[in-house]
């Protein structure tokens, strides 16, 4: 009983939302196929924004808000690869490597300016995600075509700045729909459900045998797998599942690439610039005298970051398939953040399952939310406003909830001893 | 030959700060294995002679220092603390150099991570190769049992005993291979005497491995105890380097504080009034959850104008007392302060109810670092009585003038060092922090002063005048005090009646004047 209660308090945050979630898919009265589709299709654009928070949790810097930058970053490359004309996947692969350099750049200056303001580095990093968007504006409405002269058609009608929305053309779906010897890596669920069934099986497989984790997580971890293959071979036959087989189509490649970034961050902490991370998360000062470079250490967990969002950024559009060149970057802070918040993370704490749990749930939420409110109020202008009501909500009870949770943690520890 | 080599030999060395002379002529020779004390008082001199040992760059940037200084017969000038280590010298810092959320293991191999090849550093290069945690799992253990100390490498630091915490400290320093010659700086400051014994223990240990240690401490009794030599420093200079065979206990407080400590004669107590005492506080029953200092059902009274010492040994309750009767942490039972009963777990009432409190925890609960001594002095004067207002219209101004009066009134009456009322309390040292702590309390105009541990990591010429100063309110304004310490030695100097806690409960109440033999049964738990 008690060890129930320990599990519900510890997990009071995406208990809470997986509830609210339901309501909501209850009360939306979508078909669960069309929910589905659209989870698939949303998770695989922010998952990986999502994921870039975490090493600077783990470095002791908060939830980095400054992932804005990396998602200019992202869109930088994508304009430019745009005025290029360079279509396609490459389009998108030379999009990510201008990306990852700019992101490279704009994130060890963020972690320079972070290092000066330590202690408050969630508040700078926000500011400094509207400061760069000053700058961001004034580049690409002022100097493409004002200062720098070329022609393009992206270029609005006046030949000074680039246009409001961007169509990403043949960039969209680049990397969704790799064709792999004329057969698309867009495959229906049940398909993707035995693939990925397997790849996680013998991905724990891997850790149990080799790696010699042998604890009862990853135990039910390598089950869970197992069980996966039969339930997508035997689900793929079923009529009843139809529905599914035609509406759910997951994008393995763009997958692929996701549970391959979730493996990098996994084994990344375990090096030795992921041991001195943590070192440096929990304290600084002792980290400092015991001769690890701190300084350094929260620039490099500030550049990967911001990298990880720029491809994250990428990733998003090429699925979407129009770019919002001036605002698609200005709620990535808080979105992701609320989503990581929603899986359990704390700015303390934060680890893959959590970011993955939160992206899940949040954008369930984010989904299912304004056609459920248009349906309980009888009023269509209600549902926009839920949602940002529960975006920022969310913020705010998931980081009540912890400090609750902190200091009920406290109270037990001091009646343990 | 390699026997008569000293591992550390520092020679006519002498250190000033900007036209101040700090040290002058300090020389000693610590040979292999040996055990070679260093004491004085705050300010002898000790911090500078160990940063000079280990190359810390605040003597670089100063001027360096004179004299020279030979490892194992070479003459070396050490530049840097990574030299330092390098040349075998491990130091054990005063306050912890531990990382709260890892593992005993990770903190023993703190940046010193035995690595392996791994995937990413394939790719990546060298700076991503993979911490061995396997091999920190056994290299631990192995420093570990070195100490004879039974500790799990996979425990989470945080959750361990302080004194645990200094065993982790030590095995990190003997991990680093090659060490000749460990400094420990106040290993046992803040640590229960029993804790201190295993420290100790672990020292001759040391020693008996081949390997010298520097110890700096205030405590004569260990010196007495584990030392081979001692060094006594004060005002920079070399006093005098005894054989521990040769000389007392006496011999080092006197060259140490330079004036022969006078027993502070405080016994005048007037026995035959024990009868018809009025009783200040009455507590029945009561019990408190304080972590690590849980008290199970105590009955005491206190009776008026005495001071009242609770002792014991660490662990078993006496911090809690104070604390309960403050509630600070969650108290149940009943306490009456001059027959009203008490409103317990709340600091507000207890405060009303004219109780003050010098906490044990100085740190923490003592004083806001970064205030202002005045301030630090007034503010729970201003905060419970209402004090150091003045009115001005419809609007409350703090005083200013007053508070500055008072704050200097006490500086002197305390003998506080410091620059002046205005001072940030954090840049005082740990004794005059006490001084402190001690008139806030007194400020609030306390009936009964309740003081923990004031004497706790500050040297032994602060101690004696925070003690007189204890000792002196009880006479000059008949404040009754509970006095808590684990210095059995204070104890007897200053209180009328001492009660020893033991299991969380009172042992016995003696006599300060009561042998040594009763005070040791009543610390074992038997009357």
């Amino acid at each position: 009983m008690g060890k129930v209660k320990g599990i519900l308090g510890k997990n009071a945050v995406p208990i809470l939302f997986a509830v609210i979630c339901a309501l909501g898919v209850y009360y939306s009265g979508t078909g669960i196929p069309t929910i589905l589709a659209d989870l698939v299709n949303r998770f695989d654009r922010n998952a990986l924004l999502v994921l870039s928070l975490i090493l600077p949790v783990i470095s002791g810097m908060g939830l980095n808000f400054g992932i804005v930058l990396g998602a200019m970053s992202g869109q930088v490359g994508l304009i430019l690869v745009s005025i290029w004309e360079i279509p396609g996947l490459a389009g998108i692969l030379a999009a990510m490597a201008i990306a990852a350099l700019v992101a490279a750049l704009c994130g060890f200056l963020a972690g320079k300016m972070l290092n000066q303001t330590k202690g408050q580095e969630m508040i700078t990093s926000m500011i400094l995600g509207f400061f760069s968007n000053g700058v961001y504006q004034f580049i690409f409405l002022f100097v493409a075509g004002g200062v720098i002269h070329f022609t393009s058609d992206i270029l609005l009608s006046t030949g000074i700045g680039i246009k409001n929305t961007l169509e990403m053309g043949t960039m969209q779906y680049a990397l969704d729909n790799i064709q792999i010897g004329g057969f698309s890596t867009k495959v229906d669920m049940f398909t993707a459900l035995v693939f990925f069934g397997a790849l996680f099986t013998a991905y724990y497989l891997f850790r149990v045998l080799v790696k010699k984790n042998r604890e009862r997580k990853y135990w039910i971890r390598l089950i869970v797998s197992a069980v996966l293959i039969p339930a997508g071979l035997i689900g793929g036959q079923m009529k009843a599942l139809n529905m599914y087989k035609m509406m759910v189509r997951v994008p393995v490649s763009t997958y692929l690439l996701l549970f391959g970034a979730c493996v990098l961050v996994q084994a990344f902490t375990k090096t030795k610039l992921g041991q001195d991370m943590r070192a440096v998360g929990h304290d600084r000062h002792v980290a400092a005298s015991s001769g690890i470079h701190v300084d350094k250490v929260r620039i490099q967990a500030i550049i990967i970051s911001t990298v990880m969002a720029a491809l994250g950024q990428i990733i998003f559009y090429q699925n979407l398939g129009t770019i919002d060149t001036y605002y698609g970057h200005e709620k990535v802070g808080t979105y992701c953040v609320a989503a990581i918040l929603i899986g359990g993370a704390s700015v303390r704490k934060a680890t893959i399952g959590q970011a993955i749990l939160g992206t899940l749930l949040f954008h369930l939420l984010f989904n299912v939310s304004p056609l459920a409110a248009q349906n309980l109020f009888s009023n269509s202008m209600v549902g926009g406003y839920f949602r940002m009501t529960i975006c920022y909500g969310v913020i705010a009870i998931s980081l009540i909830l912890h400090t609750w949770r902190s200091h009920v943690d406290r109270q037990k520890k001091s009646e343990e001893v | 030959m390699a026997e008569n080599t000293p591992v550390l030999s520092m020679k006519n060395i002498g250190k000033a700060f900007s036209g101040n002379q700090v040290l002058q002529d300090v020389s000693l020779d610590i040979m292999p294995g040996e055990i070679y004390a260093l004491c004085g008082e705050n300010g002898a001199g000790k911090s500078t002679l160990m940063n000079i040992l280990f190359g810390m760059p605040v003597i670089a940037a100063t001027g360096g220092y004179t004299g020279k200084i030979y490892l194992e017969g070479e003459e070396t000038h050490i530049k840097s603390p990574q030299e330092a280590i390098e040349h075998g010298i491990g130091m054990v810092h005063q306050e912890f150099m531990l990382i709260p959320g890892f593992s005993v293991g990770e903190n023993i191999k703190l940046n010193r991570e035995p690595l392996k090849n791994g995937a990413l550093s394939r790719v990546f290069g060298k700076s991503l190769r993979n911490v061995d945690f396997d091999k920190i799992r056994e290299d631990s253990k192995q420093a570990l049992d070195k100490l004879g100390v039974e500790l799990d490498p996979e425990a989470d630091v945080q959750t361990l005993p302080v004194g645990y915490m200094q065993f982790v400290e030590i095995a990190r320093e003997l991990d680093k291979s090659s060490i000749k010659l460990l400094i420990l700086d106040e290993p046992t400051a803040v640590l229960a005497e029993s804790e201190a014994e295993i420290v100790l223990g672990i020292i001759k240990r040391l020693s008996q491995m081949g390997i010298a240690v520097l110890l700096i401490t205030h405590r004569i009794g260990e010196i007495m105890e584990v030392a081979d030599t001692v060094t006594i420093l004060r005002d920079g200079v070399n006093v005098k380097t005894m054989k521990i065979a040769d000389t007392t206990s006496g011999e080092i407080a006197e060259l140490m504080v330079g004036r022969e400590l006078v027993a502070s004669e405080n016994r005048e107590r007037s026995e035959h009034e024990d009868e018809n005492k009025e009783v200040a506080i009455s507590i029945r029953n009561m019990k408190v959850d304080m972590p690590g200092e849980r008290v199970n059902g105590i009955d005491l009274d206190v009776y008026k104008g005495e001071i009242l010492g609770i002792g014991g040994l660490a662990g078993q309750g006496k911090l809690g007392i104070a604390n309960g009767i403050m509630g600070v942490y969650p108290t149940t039972g009943e306490i009456t302060v001059f027959g009203q009963p008490l409103k317990l777990n709340s600091p507000k009432d207890s405060i009303a109810a004219k109780l003050a409190f010098v906490s044990e925890d100085r740190k923490r609960q003592g004083f806001a670092p970064d205030l202002s001594i005045e301030l630090n002095m007034v503010v729970p004067a201003m905060a419970n009585h209402d004090e150091f207002f003045k009115k001005i219209g419809p609007f409350r101004q703090v005083d200013r003038k007053k508070v500055q009066e008072t704050a200097e009134k006490y500086i002197q009456e305390f003998q506080i060092r410091c620059t002046g009322p205005k001072q940030e309390v954090r840049s005082l040292s740990g004794g005059n922090q006490q001084k402190v702590c001690i008139a806030k309390a007194i400020l609030l105009k306390p009936d009964v002063l309740l003081v923990s541990e004031p004497t706790r990591g500050i040297d032994i010429g602060a101690k004696s005048i925070v003690l007189e100063t204890i000792s002196r309110i009880n006479r000059e304004t008949g404040v009754t005090i509970i006095f808590t310490s684990s210095e059995l030695g204070e104890l007897r100097q200053i209180c009328h009646r001492i009660a020893i806690v033991s299991g969380g409960r009172v042992a016995d109440v003696l006599k300060p004047d009561a042998s040594n033999e009763e005070f040791g049964l009543a610390m074992g738990g038997g009357k």
